[in-house]
């Protein structure tokens, strides 16, 4: 389990689709997810959970991280997928309609059972939450602190709007507190913030809005529902020339006053501290995996 | 007829497989019917891979009928262990499609 691993682009992969499982990791997303969910009618959960189980077992990921989103445990599916999913060990499962710290709880103590009687390492598989309710955004500071398994929060969009009451449009101002809860709640807990997906595939422009805004605000990356989004969202989240330049310029400040054991760091008569310096690391991080960080950090 | 159990999965679409498995009371070992466009290449090792799937299942006498459309072995797996689980749970007497 990679806490820190960039997450700009996190791709829904049907599981019922074997063709996009087997091709999840093509698209280029930082991170895949494979979806027993939402993604997959009543008729077929049994048949897509065993269709992702071989997928886990035969199909060779190695870029991308490789995550599940299973049912609820509160549904007649959630233990099912828990037990056969886990045992291949992803890298995360994504917990949907995540309400309370109970939920995360409950997701935590079977996982643990399972990975003991497979032999696997407790803890080894993270889990993402997905809140998608008023109450679920309320609780989301003690869902994101429950289990050291929690790598990221996320929130769907559609099931929490409609939750509140709230009319869902392009601005997206409906999503402001929603999105503020879970930046909040995640940096709190010191772990990643993921925004919702945007669900017009064919407005590349709006999306690319919006994923820079979303930055903007502090997440760290987004969800998508279509192999065109991937490269605009990671557009969005690759840092400006200016933004770059100034984090250069941070690291190298901080690296000259590191070896001479200077506790006061200055760049252009402006104080530079710890938060600074983690901004600055987050951008060039960000810039390398875009490809646009040549020659020196 | 009347005491077949099926169970389908799968479907047509590229990259995937439509599998069928009848139990029958009066079936006597395994009968393997595969349609696929890489038969000639691949026909053993599907087969292989059918036989293993209703071994591990524990599953001695079936009708199984494989229409391939360009599968992965992962796939094939998958669809025939769930389209023979859908037909072990049909109650017997019955008959369901998907």
């Amino acid at each position: 389990m990679n806490r820190r691993r960039l997450r700009r682009t996190s791709l829904y992969i049907p599981g019922t689709n074997p063709g996009m499982l087997a091709n999840a990791e093509v698209y280029g997303a930082d991170s895949v997810i494979l979806d027993l969910e939402d993604g997959v009618p009543v008729s077929e959960k049994d048949a897509a959970r065993i269709l992702v189980r071989n997928a886990l077992q035969h199909i060779p990921y190695r870029r991308a991280e490789v995550t599940v989103r299973v049912n609820a445990l509160s549904t007649p599916f959630g233990r099912d997928d828990f037990r056969e999913i886990i045992p291949l060990a992803p890298d995360a499962v994504r917990l949907p309609k995540c309400e309370s710290a109970d939920d995360v709880r409950e997701a935590d103590a079977m996982m643990t059972e399972i990975e003991l009687e497979n032999g696997i390492e407790p803890g080894t598989v993270g889990i993402i939450a997905i809140t998608e309710s008023a109450r679920g955004g309320r609780n989301l500071s003690e869902i994101a602190a429950e289990s050291p398994r929690l790598i990221a929060l996320n929130y769907g969009a559609e099931d929490y709007t409609a939750d509140i009451g709230a009319v869902r449009t392009k601005e997206g101002r409906e999503l402001d507190d929603i999105r503020a809860k879970v930046i909040v709640a995640a940096r709190i807990a010191g772990v990643q913030a993921l925004d919702s997906v945007f669900g017009d595939v064919n407005d590349l422009d709006g999306l690319y809005a919006e994923a820079l805004r979303v930055r903007l605000l502090g997440f760290d990356g987004k969800s998508v529902i279509h192999p065109r989004q991937i490269p605009v969202v990671h557009r969005a989240f690759t840092p400006s020339d200016q933004e770059v330049g100034f984090a250069r310029r941070v690291m190298a400040a901080f690296r000259e006053a590191s070896s001479r054991g200077a506790g006061v760091i200055a760049l252009d008569g402006r104080m530079i501290d710890a938060p600074v310096v983690a901004r600055a690391e987050k951008i060039l991080a960000l810039a390398e995996a875009a490809g646009c960080l040549p020659g020196e950090r | 007829m009347q005491d077949q159990r099926i169970g389908v999965a799968g479907s047509l679409e590229s990259c995937d497989v439509l599998v069928m498995v009848i139990l029958s009371a009066e079936s006597r070992g395994m009968t393997l019917e595969i349609d696929s466009p890489s038969l000639a290449s691949f026909g053993e090792e599907m087969k292989n891979t059918v036989m293993e799937i209703m071994e591990t299942l524990g599953i001695p006498h079936a009708v199984i009928k494989v229409q391939d459309r360009g599968a992965l072995d992962c796939t094939l797996r998958a669809r025939t262990e769930a389209a023979a689980k859908r037909a072990l749970a049909v109650p017997a007497g019955e008959k369901v499609s998907e």
